[in-house]
């Protein structure tokens, strides 16, 4: 059962991953985006991470992807041309991706055995939920870095105003 | 004197040379040549010193100091050692005396000269180099010398640097010496290799304590000595730049070209006459070699028309003559030859630059004559040595040179007739050709032109082997007039010696004591096998009366050609030989110098030319920078790509450098593979 | 019962996917998103992680990408739209003031 469901969200994620990159419209780029945010979702919540797959659709999917879309309609992007600018690109950058992958799944592999097996919404203890338990550690052992990130988010908020705005 | 102070003997001419070459420049003349004369005079005066020491002795001298080890190494160990015997005495007194007069002659000669100082010190850096050499203990601390007198040679000889013909003959000389050297070289290394010392007291000890040790290496050791001798002693086949060294100044021609510098070669086989005499081989070789210089130079003196070049050849000649005696065995007659030919050859030089001095810088004898009247003093002393080198008696030539021969005749050596019927015709043409000189300068009609002395007239110096004009007695032409007395007392004290220098070796047979042998048998005792055996009886005395005879008979032949064609009917030789194939050939020396020309030294620099210029400098040198240029450059252009501008070329370097790392992760920290 | 692995080997592969895409993609928008794309494959590693040691801190981190995340999505769109007005282009082969 737990197979079947991975099985299915990942090949969504892949395929979405890789309409991303095959389609030539920005906009077309986004949605397959969104596809690979929902599934992601999906499997954190087989994962036993609740929360994040809610935020993880409020957030990414629901505010941060709309903010893509709304920049793509406001500068009216278009097509993309072909141009070729760099060479080196595809003759460092493709080499080294394909061996990143390589590597990786190789790695993974080698120590399959070692990582051990998922259970289906397996979470930390039965005694408390996901997100009591997540909660508990953010407020008192990590609080400091919850309250730096507000100030973080604020002055993003301040940034991306002052380097939108029309020139007066 | 105690052993001490034979330390001082050579450093005082090397503080002289110090103070010279560093202030003298700013000094006046008479410091500089006071500085030079004191530490020179000083020398003289220990040398003295060390005679009176010797003669209160009474037993034979025998005296040495050392210092603290110089090369210690296993296997192989020297000292700076100086010793004295009594050869050494001789060469001392030679050294120090001649070069005393010598230094005294410089002062008036040289009087006009840009670098004055730097004369006076060269001739003290020469005198220092050259008592290391003479007093040295050892081949290694000789070889010092050796090469020190050679450096010196160079620097005087090329006194007048800005005349190319001067800085090549001083480059001749140091080149030709160099190949003598190397002979030298090999020598000492096959001496360590064979007793393990370069010590002359410990290689000789060691040689006389196996009486059974003979030819084989010990006749290498001496063939390569006798090739370093050849070159210092300008002998066949390194004679050739002692002619050309006639381009430095007159007193350095005599003192370094005549006295003492060319001795040294005579005095280093008469030094390692223990290991000669182990080689009869060795020794026949030197006989031969001296010979046939000594006939082969007089030839080429024959026809020489400037002044200095007959002296240059005759030097030669002579030192065929020691080289002769020294072949034969007679090693203290070489030596004594050696002692009264520095008296009469630097007096000759000496006297001759007398002469130049007087005619303004003019050295070509086609244009002198009638001198006699008109510089007496010089003419006198000059008669002296003339007659000296001649060999009549009883002037000192006379007492060496017989001796020489009648050794040479009388000797085991199976050569031992042809090598003293050489002699003898060598000393008939010495005797010619000085006698030429002798009339052609100072007898007949005045041939210079008085008003326009010292200045170059080509159509009388269509010679090519003129040495042109000794440069700084040009252009100072007041009429011929007499040396001032700085140069003629010398003249005067060497032709003194010249004429009683020979007595010390008057023979037995002739109703002397020859005392220099006496005196130099507890040096060469152990070898007197020659000389012993034809000492004592009446027999050997009748012929030595004999053989003098004959060789008084060659001279007179000698004196008789001469007078006959450059006095009584002069310019008959000239007119009718001038163009004759012979003529031509011994006049150009026997083309020996384009011989050699020919054969080594364009081979050598086409090689190394090719060698050096194509290969090393165009293919090494310039071909690794090259490289190196083009690997720089290629690698900049390279490395340049990186900086595009370009975003996506960044994150595609990123990608691979990403890739990189992890894979260096992964290998050291899962330990894969 | 899936293995963990299973889920690493899905984060890698998006995670060069979006590489791949970075490279290849002219339109600079495009290429902003290859880069969340990139965060989001971080974050599927860190919650596996975190479920098999069985610790949140993992679930944690990935909360903290997230609004990091979000923040950078605000300021970068800014600045493109701020290059926009500037050279009238979304090309990023023509942004190239930094060329040698």
């Amino acid at each position: 059962m737990q197979l079947v469901l991975f099985l299915i969200f990942a090949v969504l994620c892949v395929a979405g991953a890789l309409n991303l990159l095959f389609q030539r419209h920005p906009i077309n780029s986004a949605l397959s985006l969104v596809v690979v945010m929902m599934s992601l979702a999906v499997i954190y919540w087989t994962l036993g991470a609740e929360f994040l797959a809610a935020a993880q659709v409020i957030v990414y999917a629901g505010a941060v992807m709309v903010l893509f879309v709304f920049v793509v309609m406001l500068l009216n992007a278009g097509e993309e041309e072909r141009t070729t600018g760099s060479r080196a690109a595809y003759i460092a950058g493709i080499p080294g991706v394909a061996a990143i992958l390589a590597l990786l799944t190789y790695i993974f592999m080698h120590e399959r055995a070692a990582l051990g097996d998922a259970t289906l919404g397996g979470s930390l203890n039965h005694t408390t939920s996901n997100i009591t338990e997540i909660s508990r550690v953010l407020f008192t052992e990590l609080l400091l870095p919850f309250e730096v990130t507000s100030i973080l988010i604020l002055v993003a908020i301040l940034g991306a105003v002052v380097l939108a705005r029309k020139e007066q | 004197m105690s052993p001490q102070y034979l330390w001082f003997i050579p450093l005082l001419p090397f503080l002289g040379f110090l103070v010279n070459g560093t202030v003298g420049r700013r000094l006046p003349r008479a410091a500089v040549a006071g500085v030079a004369l004191l530490f020179t005079g000083l020398s003289a005066a220990l040398v003295a010193w060390l005679w009176v020491t010797m003669k209160a002795a009474g037993a034979p001298l025998s005296m040495s100091v050392a210092s603290r080890p110089w090369i210690s190494v296993p296997g192989f160990h020297v000292d700076f050692a100086f010793a004295v015997d009594h050869l050494t005495l001789i060469m001392l007194g030679v050294v120090t005396g001649v070069g005393f007069l010598i230094h005294l002659y410089s002062v008036g000669y040289m009087a006009h000269e840009e670098g004055y100082w730097r004369f006076f010190a060269y001739l003290n850096l020469f005198m220092f180099f050259m008592l290391v050499l003479v007093l040295a203990e050892s081949f290694l601390l000789l070889f010092v010398g050796w090469e020190g007198v050679g450096l010196a040679s160079y620097l005087l000889i090329g006194f007048y640097f800005t005349k190319d013909s001067a800085s090549n003959a001083g480059k001749k000389a140091f080149v030709v010496n160099r190949i003598g050297d190397f002979g030298f070289l090999l020598a000492m290394f096959l001496t360590i290799a064979h007793f393990g010392t370069l010590s002359f007291a410990r290689v000789f000890a060691q040689i006389t304590a196996q009486p059974e040790l003979h030819g084989g290496f010990l006749t290498a050791i001496a063939l390569l000595l006798v090739v370093g001798a050849a070159g210092k002693s300008a002998q066949i086949p390194l004679y050739v730049w002692l002619p050309d060294a006639m381009e430095g100044p007159t007193p350095v021609s005599a003192l370094i070209h005549a006295a003492t510098m060319v001795t040294a070669g005579i005095y280093m086989v008469a030094r390692s006459h223990v290991l000669f005499d182990r080689s009869p081989l060795a020794l026949s070789v030197v006989a031969v070699i001296g010979a046939a210089t000594a006939i082969f130079a007089a030839c080429i003196g024959l026809v020489q028309n400037d002044i200095k070049r007959v002296l240059a050849y005759s030097t030669v000649s002579q030192l065929g003559y020691m080289f002769l005696g020294c072949g034969v065995a007679a090693y203290s007659a070489a030596v004594f030859h050696l002692m009264t030919h520095a008296f009469f050859k630097a007096l000759l030089f000496l006297a001759a630059g007398s002469v130049i001095h007087a005619l303004s810088g003019e050295q070509d004898m086609r244009v002198m004559g009638g001198l006699r009247k008109r510089i007496p003093v010089t003419f006198w002393t000059m008669t002296v040595a003339v007659f000296a080198i001649a060999g009549f008696w009883p002037f000192a030539g006379f007492f060496s040179k017989d001796e020489i021969l009648y050794q040479t005749f009388a000797s085991n050596n199976p050569l031992a007739k042809v090598l003293w019927a050489v002699g003898v015709i060598t000393a008939g043409l010495t005797s010619f050709y000085m006698f030429r000189l002798w009339f052609k300068t100072f007898f007949g009609a005045e041939r210079f032109d008085e008003a326009h002395l010292g200045q170059t007239t080509p159509a009388a110096h269509s010679d090519a082997h003129s040495a042109g004009h000794d440069e700084g007695q040009a252009g100072h032409s007041h009429g011929v007039h007499e040396s001032p007395w700085v140069m003629l007392a010398p003249l005067v004290v060497l032709a003194l010696l010249s004429i009683v220098g020979g007595w010390v070796g008057n023979p037995e047979a002739l109703g002397g004591h020859n005392e220099i042998q006496h005196f130099l048998d507890p040096v060469f005792a152990s070898t007197s096998h020659a000389e012993a055996s034809v000492n004592a009886d009446e027999v050997s005395h009748r012929l030595e009366r004999g053989l003098a005879a004959v060789s008084l008979l060659a001279a007179a032949i000698g004196f008789g050609f001469a007078y006959l064609f450059y006095y009584r009917k002069p310019g008959t030789l000239g007119a009718k030989s001038a163009n004759s194939g012979l003529y031509r050939l011994v006049s150009n020396k026997f083309y020996v110098d384009e011989l050699y020309h020919f054969a080594i030294v364009k081979p050598l620099e086409i090689g190394s030319r090719f060698l050096l210029e194509d290969i090393v400098e165009r293919g090494v040198v310039n071909g690794s920078a090259r490289v190196l240029a083009f690997v720089t450059r290629g690698g900049s252009n390279l490395t340049q790509r990186m900086q595009s501008g370009n975003i996506r070329s960044y994150a595609g370097w990123l990608a691979a450098g990403a890739a990189v790392v992890l894979f260096i992760m992964a290998v050291t920290s899962l330990h894969l593979r | 019962m899936v293995p963990i692995a299973y889920y690493l080997i899905l984060a890698a592969v998006l995670f060069c996917i979006g590489i791949g895409s970075f490279l290849i993609k002219r339109n600079i928008i495009t290429i902003f998103m290859s880069i969340e794309l990139m965060l989001n494959a971080v974050n599927l590693t860190f919650v596996a992680f975190a479920h098999q040691w069985k610790l949140v801190h993992g679930q944690i981190f990935v909360f903290f990408v997230m609004v990091v995340a979000a923040a950078e999505a605000a300021v970068g769109l800014a600045i493109i739209i701020a290059i926009f007005r500037a050279r009238q282009t979304l090309n990023v082969d023509q942004i190239n003031l930094m060329k040698n």
